[in-house]
């Protein structure tokens, strides 16, 4: 396996995006990207596949919903329906307005939070984990780009990233 | 510079010819007689019947709350001779079927005879609501300085030219109330006052006059609004620096001020008051919501069927984009408000608030909770995803869908309380809609003649023409 990367780092998030088109053009294979804020348009650019975050907090929604439906409706209609105040309590869709608030806040809880837990485990997120920083200073002002070395000559590639504007650049064995 | 096509003109033309034709015979197919409502009710034998059992129920609802205290029947209380009827009838328990079959053939006379007016009234303000929203919709642009959406203000502007002649309309169908020449306002109806003590207890703002000069305050001020920032638009084109736009942000501001004031006390006065006895605290933003989500999603099936002749050359994808998500927000924003008023009234239960859901429910099941359907499943699950927002014949459809449900919000606002339980969206109610509609659209798209249709001068006009979501 390609066991070389280049680590070659910038130092503005203009010339990081515009490395990154004439490395796609040349067709080098860009490894991984780190930078210390979101740099707009770096995903587009770098030609990665859109997220589905929002489709899983859809459909998780929809469980939600379900769930309150399901409970309150065996709770309050079927299991024991009591007379609480005058409610009818004979279907559910005769009390129906009581419950949308609940019906409400769990659809947008369990939406919430069940996104975030997905988020946190698609990009391998939790508390103790070893830092996968390769340069302290990517947390601050600089920008590294990890670019494959696999196949191509070393020095050629240097030197093409050299041109591309990176200020400094280390072969990672 | 747009060229009315003459194809939609003489659509818009066709449109107001055919409507004003069905309006005339609508007002000559009302009943004048008592006779003609049983002549007519008898050629419809279930429908007959239909009502017989209603009416049964009917009394039954005014009895709940108990006392003379008549909560809440507005289509009793219209016709002054049939509320008289009402109150020896209460108190001589139930009087024999004879006279009150008679007294009910009258109500349902009464009723008929609103239905032409009453479809009249709920197009021409639908029509009006929509120029209103994106007026206000408009001065949010300026006053939030917005950078999106100045390549979208001339649509904008087009759409308020409407405001002038709609609210013209609107204000001689209030004179003509006021006149007695329909009985769409009850409390107008001094008989009525006499035998009611709820509105007699109202009548300092509930009088003829008052509600005319309120009614003149508003158009008057919101038409002023309207026409000073449309000539500084005009006038920025040629600007060389900022204060035209300095003057048209404040004035901005200060229609935005002086609309949310008078746009909640029009809908007290204009839709609130059908029901006199009734009273909904949220209701003036009910209506707000209603007004705005049908000007912004008629600013985007415009803006798309401009697009569509490219007439629009720098309103791109994202200007959809962002017309859809707001088309998308405030319909969520709508039903909130409509649960919110709905549950909280459902949920006490108190007799003189919750008759007004009842008659709703009763008979206008349909409509109103069909509303719920084209007002917020539809544009919720259509529009809920980023890419259908780009699509510009998905975000036509969802308008249009949208539209016929805020136009569905103003019947079941005003329907129960003028025709009652006699309503249907029959030959009146379309052609008011196909004639407002006409006189809507030629008068729209003939403003978008009178003006390039890219601002120029305004400082956000660079940033909106490469707007990008």
């Amino acid at each position: 396996m390609a066991s070389k990367v280049l680590h070659a780092i910038y130092r503005d998030d203009d010339l990081l995006l515009q490395a990154v088109k004439q490395i796609r053009e040349a067709r080098y294979h860009i490894g991984e990207i780190y930078c210390p804020f979101p740099v707009h348009g770096l995903d587009k650019a770098m030609g990665l596949a859109p997220t589905r975050l929002a489709i899983t907090s859809f459909m998780y929604g929809l469980v939600g919903l379900a769930v309150a439906v399901a409970m309150m409706n065996f709770i309050m209609i079927e299991d024991w329906p009591q007379d609480i105040g005058g409610k009818p309590s004979f279907s559910f869709i005769e009390n129906m307005p009581a419950f949308v608030p609940i019906m409400f806040e769990l659809t947008v809880f369990f939406a919430a939070h069940l996104m975030v837990i997905t988020f946190y485990m698609r990009s391998r997120l939790w508390p103790f984990k070893k830092a996968e920083n390769p340069d302290v200073r990517t947390t601050d002002d600089m920008f590294l780009m990890e670019v494959d070395a696999a196949n191509h000559n070393i020095d050629d590639l240097t030197d093409f990233l050299y041109k591309t504007g990176a200020s400094e650049i280390k072969l990672i064995e | 510079m747009y060229t009315l096509s003459s194809k939609l003109k003489l659509t818009a033309i066709i449109c107001m010819i055919v409507g004003a034709i069905g309006l005339i015979y609508g007002f000559i197919a009302a009943p004048e007689t008592v006779e003609d409502v049983k002549e007519m009710m008898a050629s419809h034998g279930e429908h007959g019947e239909e009502h017989a059992t209603e009416d049964t129920h009917e009394v039954n609802v005014e009895q709940l709350p108990g006392g003379d205290t008549e909560v809440e029947n507005i289509e009793h209380t219209e016709d002054n001779e049939s509320h008289a009827a009402e109150a020896e009838h209460a108190e001589a328990g139930h009087g024999e079927e004879a006279s009150h079959d008679n007294e009910h053939y009258e109500h349902i006379l009464h009723q008929l005879q609103n239905k032409p007016w009453a479809a009249i009234y709920v197009a021409a303000f639908f029509f009006f609501m929509i120029s209103l929203g994106v007026l206000a919709f408009y001065a949010v642009q300026y006053a939030a300085q917005a950078g999106w959406s100045p390549v979208l203000f001339r649509v904008m502007e087009a759409i308020t030219a409407y405001l002038l002649p709609g609210g013209l309309i609107v204000f001689v169908l209030l004179v003509l109330s006021g006149l007695h020449l329909n009985h769409l306002f009850v409390w107008m109806d001094p008989e009525v006052v006499a035998h009611d003590e709820i509105i007699q207890n109202k009548t300092a703002y509930l009088n003829v006059p008052f509600f005319l000069i309120r009614a003149a305050i508003y158009l008057g001020g919101w038409i002023f609004f309207r026409h000073l920032l449309r000539k500084n638009s005009i006038k920025m084109d040629d600007a060389t620096d900022n204060t035209i736009f300095k003057k048209n942000f404040k004035l901005a501001a200060g229609f935005l001020v002086f609309f949310i004031v008078t746009e909640s006390m029009m809908s007290w006065d204009w839709i609130m008051s059908l029901d006199p006895h009734w009273f909904s605290t949220l209701f003036g933003w009910f209506v707000f919501a209603s007004l705005f989500v049908s000007g912004i999603t008629t600013i985007a099936i415009i803006t798309i069927y401009l697009k569509s002749r490219s007439y629009l050359e720098f309103v791109n994808d994202s200007h959809i984009h962002d017309l859809a998500k707001f088309m998308f927000g405030i319909s969520i924003f709508w039903t909130y408000l409509w649960f919110s008023q709905f549950m909280l009234i459902w949920y006490s239960n108190i007799p003189e608030e919750v008759v007004y859901f009842i008659q709703r429910i009763e008979d206008y099941q349909l409509p109103f909770f069909g509303m719920l359907i084209t007002n917020f499943l539809f544009p919720v699950l259509l529009l809920m995803n980023s890419d259908y927002k780009r699509v510009n014949w998905f975000v036509v459809m969802t308008g249009i869908v949208i539209l016929c449900g805020h136009y569905l919000n103003v019947y079941v606002m005003v329907m129960p309380a003028t025709v009652g339980e006699s309503w249907f969206i029959g030959i009146p109610e379309i052609s008011a809609m196909l004639l407002f509609g006409g006189l809507f659209t030629f008068i729209v798209f003939n403003s978008l003649t009178k003006a390039p249709l890219l601002v120029k001068g305004n400082p956000f006009i660079k940033e909106s023409k490469h707007y990008h979501y």
